[in-house]
């Protein structure tokens, strides 16, 4: 028998729902860190469901990590519900906002170019704007770059929010696999 | 009904079940404290220590099938719960333990004997609660001991801050433990079972590998009917000792790093392990890439996150080991298979089980006559070290859940509280702690508390003046180098035992070990025997962290062969 290798690295999006208590998100935080998963983004928001919270997770792994990490997520009693989310069945956003030095001659340049990525300016002050973009990280990033040259004096990300594609809701569950396509690999706690 | 917090903690720990408590009084719990006496139900064992508090309300749960109860209070009260919440968690126990808490105005403050309890235990905690307002302590109790015992059991910690426990509130005890989130699954998946049966039929050469798991859900009648039935040799783990009768002519022993040496050959040569409550902990397997390269692998076990976690699996079943194994033992044929056997009794006659050397006191010998004086049927408990692998080789249980040890976290000390546990639980078992003078010199300070309640713990201290396996590790890898493992002040045991009251005797000469335990055992209470064992014995067979059964050393002979590790 092999042990079990480490191929296929790559970022997953993962979701979770979990109760709305003090505490949680330090649990969550805790598990991720003991076990040496990486995330390398994580929002937090309330649900449609009072008392529910939904998580979004992106971790970098290859398959075991990510079976891990939804199995591992499982373990904690207040966690409800997980979804490992592909890309091609989910639609995921980003927000970010961007602080960029302007003056008069610069300001309709960078209108032009929120207009081209359809974002906003949300505030304007004498010397600065401040845009709103939403999109994919690369939408995102490609945006920040092209204000680099003004002069970005901050920025602040939301990280990736995901959500399935069709009526399905997140409440389909994900299959805690235990490895090939077991059927036991449907159990939930 | 208006209840005070501390009544109603009380009463939700007579409605679990709890008549004995295990703990150590100070400022913030004393509100629980004062109220005991209206409840004359829950018997309170005060410790010397609250780390003994949790090992004993370990021992207790493993010996009696139970949820243990451990309280402290707040500040070093509760950090010293650490070690016992971390040791019951890697080894699966339930236990809930009750912490004081400061009055809640003064959280997060510093106040007089403050911590983050529920953040120092929350890695170490199946799940733990704050409680914030005394209306909600019945049902976070009831959830505890429901999380605690249910599914894969493990620790629960309860924090109350003292004001919490002092307010009044109406007092409605849940019928039921509403948790949408925490549903353990127990059935196995019929499909995944019918697989399993498929690859046993299939197999030429299958083990099964019984851990902890077929012990807690008591799978000890199905595990032997599927081993009987389609003659499946059965190999234990360090806790799944006793998961199978080891005088039974399948029985192998137990796997890994200080296993029977046979046991490995046999994984070696498997084409089928059928691991059941068992996890493939690293001291089983060794170096993964070289564990079991010709064997398929069924994995039963109710931790889904357990399955898949180190080995690959063929037949994944998710579901509790008794309810598993009762439907797979339904669908297994019964067959028989000389060859293998034959294979298997090859390897035993291959690889004996080291003797020990000449010359003093043999600590092998010791464990075997406890044995023999005890007829396998003695409640063993044990700390970490040498001690606890002779006792795990050579201690022949015949019965299930006797055998109580610290595995996954490996505490030291373990042994005194545990044991002193169990005896609560089994009253009319004799009891017999097979410590390390290492170990027990960490948690001894429970000598005071057995002598209080005449608790029959038989302390049986192999005494070799050192921490014997790190000497070990570095007479074998460190080229010898004895840094930091000897001990030259030990205290004299029997008269330590003696200023407790204890009755003890020391032991030097083989031949007058079998008379010192029984009359330790006649004894009407706690008794201990200084077995002054050889200083330099080893444990082998030892194969090195990380190794293969091909590197395993087997005896000092193998040490030398296998020179080119150090």
């Amino acid at each position: 028998m092999v042990d079990v290798t480490l191929n296929t690295e790559r970022v997953h999006t993962i979701t979770a729902l979990v109760n709305d208590k003090p505490g949680v998100l330090a649990r969550i935080a805790g598990m991720f860190s003991r076990r040496g998963f990486n995330i390398s983004s994580l929002a937090v928001g309330v649900s449609e469901t009072p008392g529910l919270s939904r998580m979004t997770f992106v971790v970098e792994g290859d398959e075991w990590v990510v079976e891990q990490v939804v199995k591992q997520l499982y373990k904690l009693i207040d966690v409800v519900r997980v979804t490992n989310l592909s890309a091609e069945s989910a639609v995921m956003r980003e927000m970010a906002l961007v602080k960029v030095r302007s003056n008069a001659d610069t300001r309709a340049e960078i209108m032009q170019l929120v207009d081209i990525f359809r974002a906003a300016i949300v505030d304007v002050g004498k010397d600065a704007v401040i845009v709103e973009i939403t999109g994919n990280e690369e939408k995102v990033a490609a945006m920040i770059k092209l204000l680099q040259p003004f002069g970005v004096r901050e920025t602040m990300r939301t990280g990736r929010l995901a959500m399935t594609r069709g009526a399905a809701s997140g409440a389909r569950r994900e299959r805690a696999h235990t490895g090939g396509s077991a059927p036991d690999a449907e159990v939930v706690p | 009904m208006q209840l005070t917090g501390a009544q109603m903690v009380c009463e939700c720990l007579i409605r679990e079940g709890v008549d004995l408590l295990f703990g150590l009084p100070g400022g913030a719990i004393l509100p629980l404290y004062q109220t005991l006496p209206e409840y004359p139900k829950l018997r309170h064992v005060l410790v010397r220590h609250e780390q003994n508090a949790g090992h004993a309300a370990d021992g207790y749960a493993r010996a009696s099938g139970k949820v243990g109860v451990a309280v402290a209070t707040s500040g070093p009260g509760a950090t010293n719960l650490v070690t016992p919440l971390a040791t019951a968690m890697m080894d699966s126990t339930p236990i809930v333990a009750v912490t004081g808490q400061v009055p809640r105005a003064a959280i997060g403050r510093d106040a007089f004997q403050e911590t983050d309890t529920t953040g120092i235990t929350m890695p170490i905690t199946k799940h733990n609660y704050l409680v914030m307002d005394t209306k909600d302590i019945p049902r976070v109790m009831k959830e505890a001991f429901h999380i605690a015992r249910t599914g894969r059991p493990g620790p629960a910690l309860v924090d109350l801050p003292r004001d919490v426990l002092t307010e009044t509130a109406e007092f409605d005890y849940p019928e039921h433990v509403n948790l949408p989130s925490y549903k353990p699954t127990l059935e196995g998946h019929g499909q995944m079972i019918k697989r399993a049966a498929q690859l046993i039929r299939e197999s030429e050469r299958p083990l099964l590998l019984l851990g902890h798991g077929a012990l807690i859900s008591g799978a000890f009648d199905e595990a032997r009917e599927i081993a009987e039935r389609a003659q499946i040799p059965v190999i234990t783990t360090l806790l799944g000792i006793g998961a199978f009768p080891g005088d039974h002519v399948l029985s192998l022993g137990m796997p890994g790093m200080h296993g029977q040496a046979h046991n490995n050959w046999a994984i070696d040569r498997a084409d089928l392990i059928i691991g059941v409550g068992m996890r493939f902990d690293d001291r089983v397997t060794g170096r993964l890439s070289a564990f079991a390269p010709n064997a398929r692998v069924i994995h039963v076990d109710i931790d889904p996150a357990e399955v898949g976690k180190n080995v690959r699996v063929t037949v994944p079943i998710v579901g509790d080991a008794k309810r598993v194994l009762h439907a797979l033992a339904m669908q297994v044929d019964k067959v028989s298979r000389p060859d293998w056997i034959a294979e298997i009794d090859a390897l035993r006659d291959e690889h004996p089980l080291y003797p020990g050397g000449s010359g003093g006191l043999r600590p092998q010998r010791v464990i075997q006559e406890i044995c023999e004086a005890t007829d396998g049927r003695a409640i063993v408990v044990t700390g970490v070290g040498q001690h606890q692998m002779w006792a795990a080789q050579r201690y022949v249980f015949k019965e299930p859940d006797l055998w109580i040890t610290s595995g996954g976290l490996g505490t030291m000390g373990f042994e005194v509280p545990a044991a002193m546990g169990a005896a609560f639980a089994q009253p009319n078992r004799p009891v017999w702690s097979i410590a390390g003078d290492g170990g027990f010199q960490m948690t001894m300070s429970e000598l005071a508390t057995i002598v209080e309640h005449n608790t029959p713990v038989k302390f049986a201290i192999l005494n070799n003046g050192n921490l014997g396996l790190v000497r070990q590790l570095q007479d074998l890898f460190y080229g010898g180098g004895r840094v930091a493992s000897g001990y030259t002040g030990n205290p004299d045991f029997v008269k330590l035992a003696e200023a407790y009251g204890i009755w003890a005797r020391r032991v030097t000469e083989e031949s007058e070990v079998r008379a010192a335990i029984e009359e330790a055992a006649a004894v009407d209470g706690p008794a201990l025997i200084d077995f002054r064992v050889e200083p330099e014995e080893n444990v082998y067979p030892h194969v090195p962290a990380g190794e293969s059964v091909f590197e395993t050393i087997e005896s000092p002979a193998g040490r030398e062969a296998l020179a080119w590790l150090t």
